[in-house]
């Protein structure tokens, strides 16, 4: 497995959108039908350089996002690979007949970016905050979502769908995220990443929450717990094996993800385990409220999405064995 | 009044409001400073002659009402209504912060006085256009304002709310369009343009269109809104055609969509627009 994690809690200076740009600026240089479509916001996640290089492959739809995603339906349709961007509550719900029927019922390999997913949409406040972008899209059947953590993983995921023949739907955290992964880092869709060791439960994150994850391992260390930690970017096709694997060596699970609870990645997974292993489960997220404006430190805390919140949940569940 | 006070009043306002504005969303520091500031003079119109509202009754059933389309120009509206009275405008240097009631896109739910939820472009307008044919259908003789950006015109959208009110003849419907030239990215005229212009699209769709030509003379505003209130049997489109960031010395310039100047700007920028204040109130 050939990624290397920093877990340092470090806040990256960068900006995440970078690892979608690198990406894209190598995937257009060794295909040229590889193409990206924006929705007046190339601006927020740095695409101006991929207009830049390759200004007769980027288009930008203005503010109309419904429309970009049935053109990038039909640029998918005529042979070309297309990414198209918005905001993540524009690019889920906004877009989302569109993306089911032009795109998804079509069976065409569309790459759906949704940027600022969850409380990192912070200062453009509760219309701007999409607790629910991946849930629409997990109800696609062939829809493939992401939710990824850092730069690192950002780039080699994006290059990963490109290759993809299914349509995806993928968040994109813009800024105010921790470096959990050295550059170069690489990682496969439909896979998760087992990020420490344990045997007494297992935290289960994604995005955002990959970093809180790690921090609460070590609080829960701290008292004598042994806890596992997996990164699970991908949401839909879930790595079942290592599910069932970490439920039967652990036998309780913490599920934290920026996104509503009773929709998201946890529910999935509880899906999987009461079918396949029921096991003791509690569930860090979004808990049926809508967004708010403010700075993400307090979003984090007011949502209870904090490694303090996982280790209460981890300690809980740990009781319910 | 006779109508030359009456304007003189209304750049005094506008003036004010453009400072407020400027306060309000250096409080945080960053912001839609450009998108705001276009406003300030058709927010001195409405809210300063034309609308009939009352602070302490905002919800009061036969006000006239405004929309706000493009939602991320919050503050000028807060700056309005706080300058009105309908809150203290020092409530509004909290733009923003944990637990606020002055969020970034306006919220019926949070702001004394903000009739409609807006933020997701394109919403504003068919919200409006409901408000007015509800109102046609409750006897109310009151209007309704809406303002929409020309980047939000992009949105299919705005158009399906435009052939509804032309439909249904909403003459108790006027639209702002704020057609600043500019959106996010850049250039209107470069991201997406507007075909024949935005006056030809909603003459195509059977409204009334007046083309205000600079829409920083409240006078000109003032009297396009007379004409659509006039108007019989179709909604008014009145095409503003504004500076975005006008009166923001760090903005205005440059057409920026949002700003986040250092504090010696917004020092300068605010300073500006206080002499710009005691300017207007001086003249004669
Ligand atoms: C549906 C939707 N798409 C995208 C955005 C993000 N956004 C906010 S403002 C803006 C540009 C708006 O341009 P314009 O309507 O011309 O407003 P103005 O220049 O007057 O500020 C964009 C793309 C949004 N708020 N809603």
């Amino acid at each position: 497995m050939s990624f290397k994690l920093i877990g340092k809690h470090e806040k990256d200076k960068r900006a995440n959108r970078d690892g979608y740009v690198e990406a894209m600026l190598e995937l257009m240089a060794e295909d040229e039908k590889v193409v990206h479509v924006d929705c007046d916001l190339m601006n927020c996640i740095n695409t101006g350089k991929l207009l830049k290089a390759y200004p007769e492959r980027t288009f930008n739809a203005g503010i109309a996002e419904a429309n970009a995603v049935g053109v990038a339906s039909g640029l998918a349709a005529s042979g070309l690979t297309a990414f198209v961007h918005s905001f993540g509550i524009f690019a889920s719900r906004r877009v989302f007949d569109q993306a089911f029927l032009s795109v998804g019922y079509s069976e065409l390999p569309v790459h759906i970016l949704g940027s600022d997913p969850g409380v990192t949409a912070a200062f453009n406040g509760a219309t701007h905050m999409p607790f629910e972008d991946c849930a629409l899209y997990l109800t696609v059947p062939n829809f493939v979502v992401i939710d990824t953590a850092d730069i690192a993983q950002t780039k080699s995921l994006t290059k990963k769908l490109a290759a993809c023949p299914k349509p995806s739907y993928q968040r994109l955290i813009r800024k105010g995220f921790v470096t959990v992964y050295e550059d170069g880092s690489e990682f496969e869709i439909g896979k998760g990443y087992v990020l420490r060791e344990g045997k007494d439960v297992t935290l289960i994150a994604s995005g955002i929450m990959v970093d809180e994850a790690l921090k609460a391992q070590e609080a829960l260390e701290a008292k004598g717990i042994s806890a596992k930690v997996i990164d699970m970017p991908t949401w839909k096709p879930l790595d079942e094996e290592l599910i069932l694997a970490a439920a039967e060596e652990t036998g309780a699970i913490v599920t934290c993800e920026n996104h509503q609870i009773n929709c998201g990645l946890g529910a999935q997974i509880s899906y999987l385990l009461a079918q396949k292993r029921p096991t003791p489960q509690e569930f860090i997220g979004i808990q049926n409220r809508f967004g708010q404006v403010g700075p993400q430190d307090f979003l984090m805390k007011e949502y209870n999405l904090l490694a303090e919140d996982i280790v209460k949940a981890a300690e809980k569940v740990i009781a319910r064995k | 009044m006779d109508k030359a006070q009456k304007m003189h009043d209304l750049r005094v306002f506008a003036a004010e409001i453009r400072l407020e504005t400027l306060k309000i969303i250096g409080s945080r520091g960053f912001g839609h400073v450009g998108g705001s500031m276009s406003m300030a003079d058709t927010m001195a119109v409405l809210y300063g002659d034309v609308m009939n509202v009352d602070p302490k009754n905002p919800r009061w059933e036969d006000r006239d009402w405004f929309v706000l389309s493009k939602g991320h120009g919050g503050p000028v509206m807060y700056a309005t209504l706080g300058l009105k009275g309908y809150y203290p405008i020092e409530a509004t240097y909290q733009l923003n912060q944990p637990g606020t009631d002055f969020p970034s896109h306006t919220d019926r739910n949070k702001t004394i006085g903000v009739d409609m939820t807006t933020g997701s472009l394109g919403q504003g307008m068919s919200e409006a256009v409901g408000a007015a044919l509800g109102n046609r259908v409750q006897g109310r003789t009151n209007r309704v304002y809406v303002a929409v950006g020309d980047g939000e015109s992009d949105e299919g959208q705005v158009w399906e709310g435009a052939e509804f009110a032309a439909h249904y003849k909403l003459d108790n419907l006027t639209c702002f369009v704020d057609d600043n030239g500019m959106q996010l990215d850049g250039p209107v005229a470069q991201v997406m343009s507007h075909g024949k212009g935005l006056g030809a699209k909603f003459d195509a769709f059977g409204w009334h269109v007046i083309d205000v030509k600079d829409c920083n003379d409240v006078e000109q505003i003032y009297d396009a809104v007379q004409e659509a209130i006039a108007t019989k049997g179709a909604p008014t489109a009145i095409i503003l055609h504004t500076v975005k960031g006008k009166g923001a010395t760090f903005a205005e310039s440059t057409g920026a969509h949002s700003s986040q100047p250092s504090k010696e700007q917004w020092d300068e920028a605010i300073a500006a627009a206080e002499a710009a204040l005691e300017a207007v109130k001086n003249e004669k």
